[in-house]
């Protein structure tokens, strides 16, 4: 067979695989709900018809798409750069939260000012986030696995603290009823909806082009290539004369960043306030979604697209034949399992076309 | 056949013949209907260049993998082997190029290793040492029972194998490349061995490449390519260009024409270094050496005596703790790669599948490597894909890289094509201080020709070329000086053209240059 006959087959098997993740997923997914005494013909329908079936459900699966996006990309430069970001949570509250901020207190009227300060500002506290255990990792050697869960714990109390001490809206206060959350943002800082009254809103645009620009940096730029080469072999990119430690810290610092525009997408395009829980496990979910997509940032977008989907229609089917919400849950749960397993699955195959040639 | 029949209880092997083997792996045929015969007293070498399917077939016959198709034969009766141990018990036994030995462990105690003790679970090494002595005595294997394996020298591990499949009961031994990693001198005890082992009546199965080796030590010669039997013959009236031609299917050159190169100027100059491994123990002590433009010094030595730290160090990979390193007059004592690249230097790296290539990159994304920041390839960190596409292509094709287009990924080329380009990717900078670690290592023959000739057209635009091997031969053909590395330490300089490989030997075995020179008288060499 022809290499690129050989090649183009296995590019559609890596396409295939997720799907076929997904498929299975369901079917096992169907026995648990035959279990339930549900049927599950009537289950799936609403799943799909929940996420695909109608304008207002594909605004909805775009909105939960959107996070998903802009977190899976980070993830896509991460782990190409060979670091594992768990962080995605916390970088999604961070960013919320400071975005928030400079919504709520800056005194500034200019939306074209205001906005993009708010982004700014999620963008680096992201940064930050992300950074700490990078350069941990880089300096010290410190596995960024667990000090990215750390900081998500972090970030965690920290929102916890903010909202229910000096970001609490005065009104919560006033009213006596103490509901964590922030104050509605001034209207200037709300994303322009693109079909009004849906909540559909230029977040999504920001976040498609961006996947766009971090496949163009990826993949056409020395910076791109740098962190490719340092995730593939650190050994090879040293010879070459590449700064291992740096492009490493890098690759996860610009996944902190994008998670922490993700939480300010979410805070001034949808939610226009902060509330305990902003992150929505948008940060785990994001990874899938990069996985899904093969890390590569073109092929995030569909997959956050598939996946928003889910999370949508898991509602409804959960509303139309009335299971527990866990079931959505561990639905979800088993895709991502079996993913991750069809990952290691095409790794080994791609392992072992290799060590054939 | 007697699969289950106790070790020493086995028959001797007479004869034994692998007939048409063949085994398949997935896209590869690794042995076409394979023929080969050993009888009992025989050495017989089996010679092949890399992926011509030697250690497939030895794999077949310790029983690590079955055939797919043939039989293998002892005394005219068919056998099959499910796993190694079926083959132990056969009488098979197998000394490995990697030593399978416990480090802090005794001889003794590594002898006993997976042995049935006479008392249970408690270890009897009284017994051991006894058939050990029997054995040692026998073939006249000189080593300490007692001492600890990390105490010996390679020469004596490899006694210590080949102690331990005696022990087995082994009566056909299978040597894979059993000298490379030994001194020419230690080469010869061990020829010592093998010859008494033969007269023993063992069969002795001898794989090896190198051809001179091959010729002194062995009753018949089979010649393994690409997966096929070329031949199996006596050892009468053969020479290397004729092996070299079988293994190759071509007429090889194996002494090159050297045209007299000017020397310009000091390129390299290497003043007092020391370097520590990773466990921070010195490995590389108070080494000098100069290199000029237009020669090529060898680095001659046996394996771990310090070229690794050393070449890491010469490169920017490694912080030397002491000395320097100067390049066209600078200082990179400390400097990283990047600045030894910017400097005019060029590095062939020792592994190259570790170090010199990112493998899940396509051929250009691989040539770029050490330039890709630079222009033509990029400029403003984008990319400038036309220029990089021009540049590799144009490589490819000088180097003779052997591809079907540039953007396949390179872990699917052979070992040879990978170092041709890496070769390419050095050169084509044209550059002023090459250092070249094993630059042929696991290159097939046609090959490591090509490379050499590369080299040698290098040396005369200029380079300063610092070759570090550990094939002899190599550093011979190639070298117009040669400095011997033993346990970090130069043993001296030496002018290529008039040393012998008796005098290198002394020198590669700790005896530096001075007293080799009194031992020697006139014969001897030396640079003063």
């Amino acid at each position: 067979m022809s290499i690129k006959a050989q090649r183009f087959i296995n590019s559609i098997i890596d396409v295939i695989i997720p799907l076929l993740a997904t498929v299975i997923a369901l079917i096992l997914g169907a026995f648990m709900l035959i279990a339930f005494g549900k049927n599950p013909a009537e289950a799936y329908a609403a799943l799909i018809s929940g996420a695909f079936g109608s304008s207002r459900a594909l605004i909805q699966t775009t909105l939960k798409a959107t996070p998903l996006l802009l977190v899976g990309i980070g993830i896509c430069i991460a782990f190409r750069g060979g670091v594992t970001n768990i962080g995605g949570e916390g970088q999604i509250v961070v960013g919320a939260l400071s975005s928030a901020a400079v919504a709520l207190y800056v005194p500034i009227e200019s939306r074209w000012v205001l906005i993009p300060l708010c982004f700014l500002a999620a963008i680096v506290a992201g940064g930050i986030w992300g950074g700490i255990p990078g350069i941990l990792k880089a300096r010290l050697g410190v596995n960024e696995i667990l000090t990215t869960v750390m900081m998500n714990s972090i970030a965690v109390y920290l929102s916890n603290y903010l909202l229910r001490g000096p970001m609490i809206d005065p009104r919560e206060i006033e009213m006596g009823t103490r509901a964590s959350q922030t104050a509605l943002l001034p209207e200037n800082t709300f994303l322009t909806r693109l079909a009004p009254p849906t909540q559909l809103n230029t977040g999504s645009l920001l976040a498609v082009l961006l996947a766009v620009v971090v496949y163009i940096m990826m993949w056409k730029t020395t910076v791109g290539y740098r962190i490719r080469a340092v995730g593939l072999n650190p050994d090879a990119s040293r010879y070459g004369g590449i700064n291992v430690p740096v492009y490493q810290a890098l690759a996860i610092t610009l996944a902190g960043s994008l998670a922490g525009l993700a939480g300010a997408v979410e805070v001034l395009g949808v939610q226009h306030r902060v509330f305990e829980n902003i992150s929505a496990s948008y940060g785990f979910n994001g990874i899938v979604a990069a996985l899904f997509g093969n890390l590569h940032p073109l092929g995030t977008i569909p997959a956050s697209f598939l996946f928003g989907g889910l999370m949508v229609g898991g509602n409804k089917l959960q509303r139309t034949v009335q299971v527990n919400s866990a079931f959505v849950d561990t639905l979800l749960g088993l895709v991502v399992l079996i993913v991750v397993a069809a990952k290691i699955v095409s790794v080994n195959r791609s392992k072992r076309r290799a060590k054939n040639a | 056949m007697a699969l289950n029949q106790k070790p020493h209880m086995a028959q001797h092997i007479r004869k034994l013949q692998m007939v048409d083997i063949t085994k398949r792996f997935p896209g590869v045929l690794a042995n076409d209907r394979v023929n080969l015969e050993v009888n009992e007293g025989e050495i017989l070498a089996l010679l092949g260049e890399n992926g011509a399917g030697k250690s497939t077939l030895m794999k077949q016959l310790y029983g690590l993998y079955k055939p797919d198709g043939g039989t293998i034969k002892i005394n005219d009766e068919a056998v099959e082997f499910h796993s190694p141990t079926d083959a132990i018990n056969a009488g098979i036994g197998m000394i490995h190029q990697h030593f399978m030995l416990v480090s802090n462990l005794t001889v003794l105690e590594n002898i006993a290793l997976g042995l049935k003790s006479s008392r249970g679970p408690f270890l009897d090494l009284d017994v051991v040492r006894k058939k050990t002595m029997e054995i040692c005595e026998k073939y006249k294997l000189i080593v300490n029972p007692d001492a600890y394996i990390w105490q010996l020298a390679v020469g004596e591990q490899q006694r210590v194998e080949i102690i331990k499949a005696l022990y087995r009961g082994a009566d056909l031994l299978i040597l894979d490349e059993p000298t490379a990693v030994l001194t020419p001198q230690e080469v010869e005890e061990f020829f010592v061995i093998l010859k008494k082992m033969a007269a023993a009546n063992h069969s002795l199965i001898f794989i090896s490449h190198k051809l001179h080796e091959v010729i002194e030590i062995s009753d018949q010669i089979a010649v393994l390519r690409d997966g096929r039997s070329v031949s199996q013959e006596r050892n009468v009236n053969l020479t290397k260009t004729d092996l070299a031609e079988k293994m190759v299917g071509r007429p090889v050159v194996l002494q090159y024409e050297k045209d007299s190169c000017p020397n310009i100027g000091l390129r390299l100059s290497i003043q007092d270094l020391c370097v520590n491994n990773d466990w921070d123990e010195e490995r590389v002590s108070n080494f000098s050496l100069d290199v000029y433009g237009g020669e090529i010094v060898g680095l001659a030595g046996v394996s771990g005596n310090g070229q690794r730290e050393l070449a890491q160090s010469l490169s920017g990979l490694r912080k030397p703790t002491q000395g320097k390193i100067m390049v066209n007059g600078k200082d990179l004592t400390y400097a990283g790669p990047y600045e030894h690249n910017l400097a005019g230097q060029s590095y062939i790296p020792e592994e190259r599948n570790k170090e010199g290539i990112v493998k899940d990159f396509n051929i250009s994304e691989n040539f770029i490597l050490e330039d890709h920041d630079k222009e033509p390839y990029s400029r403003h960190s984008f990319f400038n894909f036309p220029n990089i596409t021009n540049k590799t292509q144009r490589a490819v094709d000088n180097f003779t890289v052997k591809t079907p287009n540039l953007n396949v990924m390179i872990k699917n080329l052979s070992g040879g094509n990978v170092q041709k380009l890496i070769l390419a990717r050095e050169l084509e900078r044209d550059p002023s201080v090459l250092i070249a670690a094993q630059p042929t290592r696991g290159v097939d023959i046609g090959a490591s020709e090509y490379i050499h000739r590369r080299l040698l057209a290098q040396r005369c635009k200029g380079t300063a070329t610092l070759l570090i091997s550990e094939d002899l031969d190599e550093i011979r053909a190639l070298s117009d000086r040669i400095a011997v590395i033993f346990e970090g330490r130069l043993m001296g300089v030496v002018d290529a053209a008039a040393v012998t490989t008796q005098q290198l030997g002394l020198m590669m075995a700790g005896i530096p240059r001075d007293e080799v020179k009194e031992q020697m008288g006139e014969a001897f060499a030396a640079i003063s």
